[in-house]
């Protein structure tokens, strides 16, 4: 009973693909999976984004949405149809077609990256033997399309915006690869289904994920911290900084195609939250050994959702930080941090045969050691005063 | 001969010409970019994965960002009255014809595409990997140092103009 | 013509001829060395081509050598540009017509 209700979507696609013709049926498998795909993740969109308002509002004191719908749940649907009814603006020294092509790229990247990442026992889309490349160099392309968004519409401030972005999209996709690599030395394999695979066993009740070993925790802060900058998110969002540039590089963008930023955005997000619970959370395996019975894609998204509540969580709490503390943090810290935590998992990975103990002493010597180092190191030369504070009079 | 294959030539050839005939060079480097990601589908065709997959990651996401860079800091784009093509375009142009006929006259008759293609074999990660630490490991490890040799040294020269302020 | 290689080979020698008609032909340094990219491609593309298309594929040299020169070539894109900014820095031009320093 609880397997088929697993597989239930495995079965119900192979179930469609029987009414296609015996030529069409490897397409209709394709168009299927991928309609499915696009589906359940712009519908977890347009849920993300009230539940993302509301709670903000919730930790700002108010209340948030609450006019369309029960409990404005309906405001996404709202949005959209105020998106899709705006006027299309495109100011007149613009590029057209570089200002109309970068909406277009923003949003492709993040729903192709989507179709490795095992959403369920059987439900990757397509298991690439070297799927976590896959991820990061389509991902890649979507530091072009920010430029070309704030390149072609010849504004001052969506050009520093983009700038911005693009630095610390490069600076930070440093340090999400690096923290990635300690997962594929262990694995020992670039596929995705595997890493979640070696991931599958259980110690008493407890899982074995990566998460719970000194360099798995590690890893894993630091790839959610460079994944919130690899995002554009608070307290990364610099290039958007509303108070300073206004918008970011899509300034000059109105309507549907304002609405594909941000929906390129939060696919985006939700692409790496996937990519971190496949890599230190299990993926689609269950967190406690007498819980395996509720299937595997409710755990998946069970997990999603909670990356996403710490998202918005970390979103209403921490203030932004200035650009020249996001590169020392970046290059002073994230870097050489992800760098000893590969070392840590080098050191795990040959103590095998020692007892557990030794290695985890070991590793977590090594990581708190440079932290503190590290963390040290950042603060000797300022001089750090007490914080005053200044009341208008 | 295959339909993707044509798209593919058709696309790279397409954008490759637009990249080194465009005015505006912003234009030229998109183009570019497009150029490689059409290279890194040839890879994706001819079997070869992970030399696609590192394709797109190091051309689409560092080499063209590093060109839009350039182009930007170097105000290369602003200037729109501008002859594009040198004043010894036309010695060049007569060397490209002349590279182009041999290459052809080359390829087409060549003893080596008239013989059998061998079949298409598995390229796992592991299998590169493997090689890559075996017979290859001394390779790596130059292409390592040459990696670091070059970021020292872009660094410094591009930043060269400050430190001579500062000795002032 | 049944071998896909001739194909692929010819795709390659078109990109070699373009990417040195850029390198020759324009007049921006910057574009110079987007000429030099695509030349560089097309004998990537050449090496993948023969890898799969020749006689022990199971070898990977063709793989190895692509790998290895994607490497070498953001290493010279990095050099390159960081010379064309300090170039450009100093003589306030990026024309190669207008370096002739050298020049007696």
């Amino acid at each position: 009973m609880a397997d088929s209700i697993d597989q239930i979507f495995v079965n119900l696609k192979h179930w469609l693909v029987g009414f296609a013709p015996e030529p069409w049926q490897g397409l209709a498998s394709i168009v299927i999976s991928i309609a499915a795909l696009m589906g359940v993740f712009a519908t977890l969109f347009a849920v993300t984004t009230i539940l993302e308002r509301k709670g903000l509002g919730r930790i700002q004191n108010r209340y948030g949405p609450n006019r369309v719908g029960p409990f404005g749940f309906l405001q996404p649907a709202a949005d959209g149809i105020k998106a899709l009814i705006k006027e299309d603006l495109v100011p007149r020294s613009a590029d057209k077609v570089v200002h109309f092509l970068a909406p277009l790229v923003l949003v492709i990247p993040p729903f192709l990256v989507l179709s490795v990442l095992p959403i369920g026992r059987n439900m990757t889309l397509v298991d690439f033997d070297a799927g976590i490349l896959f991820f990061f160099s389509v991902g890649a392309i979507m530091e072009l399309s920010v430029f070309m968004a704030g390149w072609s519409s010849r504004n001052k401030y969506s050009l520093l915006g983009a700038m911005r972005a693009i630095a610390q999209m490069i600076s930070y996709e440093i340090p999400l690869i690096l923290s990635s690599v300690t997962v594929i030395m262990i694995v020992g394999s670039l596929s995705l289904n595997e890493i979640v695979a070696a991931q599958g066993g259980f110690n008493g009740a407890f899982p074995d994920w990566f998460v719970f070993t000194p360099w798995g925790f590690a890893g894993f802060v630091l790839f959610m911290i460079a994944a919130t900058a690899e995002s554009n998110r608070s307290p990364f969002d610099l290039p958007e900084g509303e108070s300073e540039i206004i918008a970011g590089y899509y300034i000059e963008y109105s309507g549907f195609k304002f609405a594909l930023f941000f929906l390129g955005e939060y696919i985006g997000l939700f692409a790496v939250s996937g990519l971190g619970i496949t890599l230190f959370l299990g993926g689609w395996g269950a967190p406690l050994s007498f819980l395996q019975f509720i299937p595997s894609w409710a755990w998946f998204f069970a997990k999603l959702l909670a990356l996403i509540a710490v998202f918005i969580w970390i979103r209403g709490t921490l203030p932004r930080l200035r650009q020249d503390q996001l590169m020392n943090f970046a290059w002073k810290f994230m870097l050489p941090m992800t760098l000893l935590n590969i070392v840590a998992a080098a050191v795990w990975h040959f103590m095998l045969p020692l007892p557990a103990a030794a290695r985890w002493i070991a590793c977590s010597a090594i990581i708190i050691g440079s932290y503190i180092l590290l963390g040290r190191g950042l603060m000797e030369r300022r001089k750090i005063g007490r914080r005053t504070y200044r009341f208008a009079e | 001969m295959t339909i993707s294959f044509a798209i593919i030539a058709v696309v790279i050839i397409a954008a490759s010409v637009a990249a080194i005939t465009l005015r505006h060079l912003i234009h030229c480097s998109l183009a570019l970019v497009v150029a490689f990601a059409g290279l890194a589908a040839a890879y994706l065709q001819l079997n070869a994965q992970f030399v696609g997959f590192a394709q797109l990651l190091v051309y689409v996401g560092a080499v063209s960002i590093l060109v839009v860079f350039a182009i930007l800091l170097t105000r290369s784009g602003e200037n729109p009255n501008e002859e594009i093509f040198s004043k010894t375009w036309m010695a060049g142009a007569a060397v490209v014809v002349a590279v182009l006929g041999v290459l052809v006259w080359a390829i087409t008759n060549s003893e080596v595409v008239k013989r059998e293609p061998s079949p298409a074999t598995e390229v796992t990660v592991r299998g590169i990997g493997d090689v890559l630490m075996n017979r290859f490991v001394l390779p790596l490890e130059v292409i390592g140092l040459l990696l670091t040799a070059a970021l020292i040294g872009a660094v410094i020269i591009a930043m060269s103009d400050r430190q001579e302020r500062k000795m002032k | 013509m049944s071998n896909p290689l001739v194909g692929y080979l010819l795709l390659s020698a078109f990109l070699f001829a373009i990417g040195m008609a850029g390198a020759l032909t324009r007049r921006n340094a910057i574009l110079v060395l987007v000429g030099i990219e695509l030349m560089l491609n097309a004998a990537n593309l050449n090496f993948i081509a023969f890898w799969r298309f020749g006689p022990n594929p199971e070898a990977l040299t063709g793989v190895m050598f692509v790998i290895f020169s994607i490497g070498l070539a953001a290493a010279e894109a990095a050099v390159g540009l960081a010379l064309i900014i300090a170039i450009y820095r100093h003589y306030k031009t990026t024309s190669v017509d207008e370096m002739d320093q050298l020049k007696g």
